[in-house]
């Protein structure tokens, strides 16, 4: 991991500039419906489970698991790519970084971490908790 | 039984496997005339036409404009590589409603001579997802991998029992002159190949090629007239399946649902099938749409694989006897088509004879669109020789 790999920009709408800010500021977060009471991801204006418009933010613990990973093993700089369910209850894709990728396991616990895109916004991605 | 709702009465397979000399459009043309060739019909007798999003220009209206056709129905229905079986069923749908008696199907790609690898040519600058994934670099692979990390993790299922697929595949490639790889696979050498993405190795995934094809579904009475083997629609189903709000579960695909649709309208089940052409874009993806479909129980795809259970005269059920999207052609990233031509071939006989399935009366064909790790679409044909 001595070279960075170059990361795609996201590119935040009005639908979810909230939650890119949220990240230059080092917080991750999920949206939840106040009228199912469900949190989903990614996020959306409306709930995809019960189509209220009355969804709001609320910062994740930043806790989670690996729930599946793959390592593209020929790109240019080798990563992780990842679903991780959050303890919130959405399961996301993501990056697994700071880890070696041949430890790397299914029902990992894992903790935020973010890493910069080319244009410097912070990503949200996830590094192995420390042992517990 | 009920009279069948319409016919794949003419198939065709691009024979080019690297089309840098033949522009989509052109594609599009050679397949239709290849398909309106093999049912004996004329370009003139088409009045419906179907292609997915991928189609050049402004989809039908520039096909139909290149093609010289007069139609009085089009479809576009995109839901990836499975598109193609969606369009057999709505064309049944549209000949059974009367808005169509012939119906042109084509599809054409040149992911080699455009360079654009296993893209499936989708505008992302709209995609909802796109902020979501797109930093992480994903992409087919690794996505589908995860799905076979997880099958690994929840059911036990192993790199060997995969290879088998690819095993099978090869076996049947080696009798088409066509297929882009010919060379008889072991299960050493698949575990041989390199890891791509773990736990997907080289020969896990399907080849990258130019090319494709066209089928022509017309009604009974006009499939009984020309004079080949009648192979009708006896049912269908559809289902998308995707993140489900990231509620993820990668242990099943859409073919769960699109696959018992499609066995209840026909009112058989998985053990009346000998043999089901699978969407092979990747060996977890049969592997996977096996179980879906009922061929075994979930968790058990592994074993049902195994030791040649998908080569035609050796195992339990033939799949992709023409070597399929893992061997043979994978035409623009979109295999469902093939799935198709396949099952057709194998039911009236025309099959090579080192792969054909003897006295065979009923087939599956199954099409799996976009990824099975995020958002894909399921399509299931039951197809009979009447």
């Amino acid at each position: 991991m001595s070279t960075p790999r170059d990361i795609t920009p996201p590119q935040p709408t009005p639908e979810t500039a909230p939650y890119w800010a949220a990240a230059r500021e080092g917080r991750l977060l999920v949206k939840r419906c106040n009228a199912c009471g469900e949190h989903h991801a990614y996020p959306r204006a409306l709930c995809p489970f019960c189509f209220s418009e009355d969804t709001v933010w609320e910062e994740a613990s930043g806790q989670g698991t690996i729930y599946s990973f793959s390592i593209m093993r020929r790109a240019k700089v080798p990563y992780a790519v990842a679903y991780v369910t959050l303890a919130e209850g959405p399961t996301i894709i993501s990056n697994i970084v700071d880890a070696e990728f041949d430890a790397l396991r299914v029902g990992q616990p894992v903790r935020l971490a973010f890493r910069a895109a080319t244009d410097g916004q912070p990503v949200p991605m996830f590094a192995p908790a420390s042992e517990p | 039984m009920p009279q069948p709702k319409a016919c794949i009465a003419g198939i065709f397979e691009h024979p080019t496997r690297r089309a840098d000399d033949k522009p989509l459009a052109q594609l599009h043309a050679e397949v239709a005339a290849g398909a309106l060739r093999d049912a004996g019909l004329s370009k003139s007798d088409v009045d419906g036409y179907f292609c997915a999003g991928d189609a050049p220009g402004l989809g039908p209206l520039s096909m139909v404009d290149y093609l010289g056709l007069r139609v009085r129905h089009v479809d576009t229905t995109d839901t990836g590589g499975s598109a193609y079986l969606v369009h057999v069923a709505h064309a049944a749908e549209a000949i059974a409603a009367g808005k169509c008696n012939v119906a042109l199907i084509t599809l054409a790609g040149r992911p080699l001579a455009e360079g654009m690898g296993s893209g499936l040519g989708l505008r992302l600058d709209n995609m909802p997802d796109v902020a979501f994934e797109a930093p992480y670099g994903t992409a087919v692979l690794n996505l589908y991998a995860m799905v076979a990390q997880r099958h690994m993790y929840e059911f036990g299922t192993t790199a060997e029992q995969l290879a088998w697929i690819k095993v099978a595949a090869s076996h049947h490639a080696q009798h088409n002159p066509q297929a882009v790889l010919r060379k008889v696979l072991t299960v050493e050498d698949v575990l041989a190949s390199p890891m791509v993405a773990d736990p997907l190795r080289k020969h896990d995934c399907c080849v990258i090629n130019d090319g494709g094809g066209a089928l022509v579904v017309t009604r009974p009475e006009i499939a009984r007239g020309l004079g080949r083997p009648v192979v009708s629609l006896r049912g269908s189903g559809t289902a998308v399946k995707a993140q489900m709000g990231g509620k993820v579960d990668l242990t099943y695909s859409a073919g769960r649902f699109s696959g018992a649709a499609a066995f209840e309208e026909a009112g058989v089940t998985p053990a009346d099938i000998r043999y089901a052409s699978i969407y092979d874009s990747f060996t977890i993806t049969v592997l996977c749409t096996l179980e879906d479909l009922g061929f075994c129980e979930k968790g058990r795809g592994g074993a049902f694989v195994a030791d040649g259970n998908l080569i035609s005269g050796v195992g339990r059920l033939a799949f992709n006897t023409d070597g399929g999207g893992l061997c043979s052609n994978h035409p623009g990233n979109r295999g469902g088509i093939t799935k198709v031509i396949e099952a057709v071939r194998q039911l009236r006989g025309e099959a090579h004879p080192a792969v054909q399935v003897p006295d065979l009366h009923l087939a599956l064909a199954h099409g799996t669109g976009g990824s099975l790790g995020t958002r894909h679409g399921s399509a299931t044909l039951i197809l009979e020789r009447n």
